[in-house]
């Protein structure tokens, strides 16, 4: 009995612990204006994904995080900062990228982030800059040729954790299971296993897997709209804001499209025409 | 962190049972493999001796993480299709049983070799001895540290989630990522861990009180 009420004592005192931790969180570099920040440093650091081909995938041949993101990052800092404005690059993944965020190590994200309403009770959202949608990737020769055909008992959906995607799957094809697994390249990995009959993501990550692994496909094309935005902290009005100037600003000069065309030019699937702004 | 017991009670209490359920599995088979080739480790057949060793050295000296990814990747191409849960079971059993194996040898040798012998010269085989005699000490000994083994065994569990086990650290990653309250959903999950490792670990110090 004593033991017992020894046990309980140590937990209580634990959780009184944690209690304590997370009602005293104060976070200064997040409240500061990054935009002010920012100009005095003459450095923007933006949050990218180092795994997503085409957007943001580390070249292990030099180190550096290339793609469609971080090439706009760029332009977009290149119109905040002047040309001299630096930009720097910081890995984050989809469960990493809003604490990073929050905690102040990251000014924005631009890792293949969709806007969604409940995204944006905690952070905000620019205006979008890519038109992303969700869609299927299966192995060549499949049975399953939209997601209608994956609203079955006994087929298994994989995900990555932290996507909407893996949300918006429970609605499209509730029967499916879902696996959902730490990032796309061990998704990939998994259906290539056969845990899986299908990986759902956005279509531009797909697109860059079906490129790099020819026995596999994208079907069915999208069945959801899910535009790409930068996000930045709450109350960031002004940094907010000049990204918008700016993003407005490249997709009228023509780099926008430039840079679109550089990274899915080539993809087969890829609508450009459609795609360009 | 009360919210998110509130909200997605029901999903860390699944991902606790599959924690609990797949620590149970782990510990109870990597316990009779661990102490099987503790024994042959001890045997006077080389050829045992020799297959203990290789498999403590090679299981020993891969990163759990590694051999988990071996049994959810490679097996269903070749063997097999087996799940996530199934495949960090199995690959967290392999794991475990070879540091047990070496905790519960250490716990043989410690047995003072008069009592083998003794127990030789009263016509007693090796199994019967190692049965009646040498085992019985031996795991006297190795109490504390075995406590450290399951311990690390039921933390170890959380190599499910990157397999997609369903376990709590799985759904900790998904809960985090739906409600976006980071801090408090892995205090919560850390939380549950504890509800778990705590009464074993308390429960090991009774054991060591009580037999050792």
């Amino acid at each position: 009995m004593k033991k017992i009420i020894r046990y309980i004592g140590v937990m209580a005192a634990l959780c009184a612990a944690l209690i304590v931790l997370t009602s005293c969180g104060a976070k200064p570099l997040s409240e500061q204006n990054v935009l002010t920040n920012s100009e005095k440093s003459n450095t923007i650091t933006w949050g990218v994904k180092a795994d997503t081909k085409l957007f943001g995938l580390m070249d292990i041949k030099d180190n550096r995080i290339k793609g469609f993101e971080v090439d706009i990052a760029k332009a977009l800092t290149k119109q905040v900062l002047g040309s001299k404005g630096q930009a720097k690059f910081v890995q984050v993944t989809s469960q990493t990228r809003i604490p990073l965020l929050a905690n102040g190590n990251i000014d924005g994200i631009i890792a293949t982030m969709t806007i969604t309403p409940e995204r944006e009770k905690q952070v905000d959202f620019t205006n979008s800059y890519f038109d992303a949608g969700q869609a299927l990737l299966v192995k060549k020769g499949s049975p399953i040729h939209n997601v209608k055909d994956l609203n079955q008992k006994g087929k298994t959906v994989l995900g990555v954790v932290g996507s909407n995607s893996v949300e918006n799957i429970g609605k499209y094809a509730p029967k499916a299971r879902l696996l959902q697994l730490s990032d796309y390249a061990q998704a990939l990995t998994a259906l290539k296993s056969g845990q899986g009959d299908a990986l759902t993501t956005d279509n531009g990550i797909l697109y860059g897997m079906a490129a790099e692994n020819p026995g596999y496909v994208v079907v069915g094309g999208t069945f959801t709209e899910e535009p790409y935005g930068i996000a930045v902290n709450q109350g960031q009005t002004e940094f907010r804001q000049s990204l918008n100037t700016a993003l407005a600003k490249i997709e009228k000069s023509g780099e926008y499209n430039r840079i679109l065309k550089k990274w899915f030019g080539n993809v087969p699937g890829f609508n450009y025409e459609e795609a360009k702004r | 962190m009360i919210n998110i017991f509130q909200n997605y009670g029901a999903d860390l209490l699944l991902g606790l049972g599959n924690t609990l359920l797949c620590s149970v599995i782990a510990l109870f088979f990597s316990l009779i493999i661990g102490s099987m080739f503790a024994i042959f480790e001890t045997t006077p057949i080389k050829a045992l001796r020799i297959i203990a060793r290789i498999y403590i050295e090679v299981f020993r000296n891969i990163p759990l993480l590694v051999i988990t990814m071996f049994f959810y990747v490679v097996i269903p191409l070749m063997v097999a299709k087996i799940d996530g849960f199934t495949a960090g079971t199995i690959g967290l059993t392999i794991y475990t049983s070879a540091f047990i194996a070496e905790t519960v040898r250490s716990g043989i040798n410690s047995v003072e070799s008069g009592q083998m012998e003794g127990a030789r010269a009263n016509g007693m085989t090796f199994w019967q001895a190692m049965r009646y005699i040498i085992l019985p000490q031996a795991f006297r000994y190795v109490i504390p540290p075995l406590g450290n083994q399951f311990i690390n065994l039921v933390k170890n569990s959380s190599v499910l989630a990157f397999v997609a086990g369903f376990d709590l650290m799985y759904q900790g990653n998904v809960i985090a990522s739906n409600s976006l309250q980071t801090i408090n959903t892995y205090m919560a999950v850390g939380v549950l861990y504890l509800v778990i490792t705590m009464p074993l670990s308390y429960y090991m110090r009774h054991l060591e009180k009580k037999l050792a």
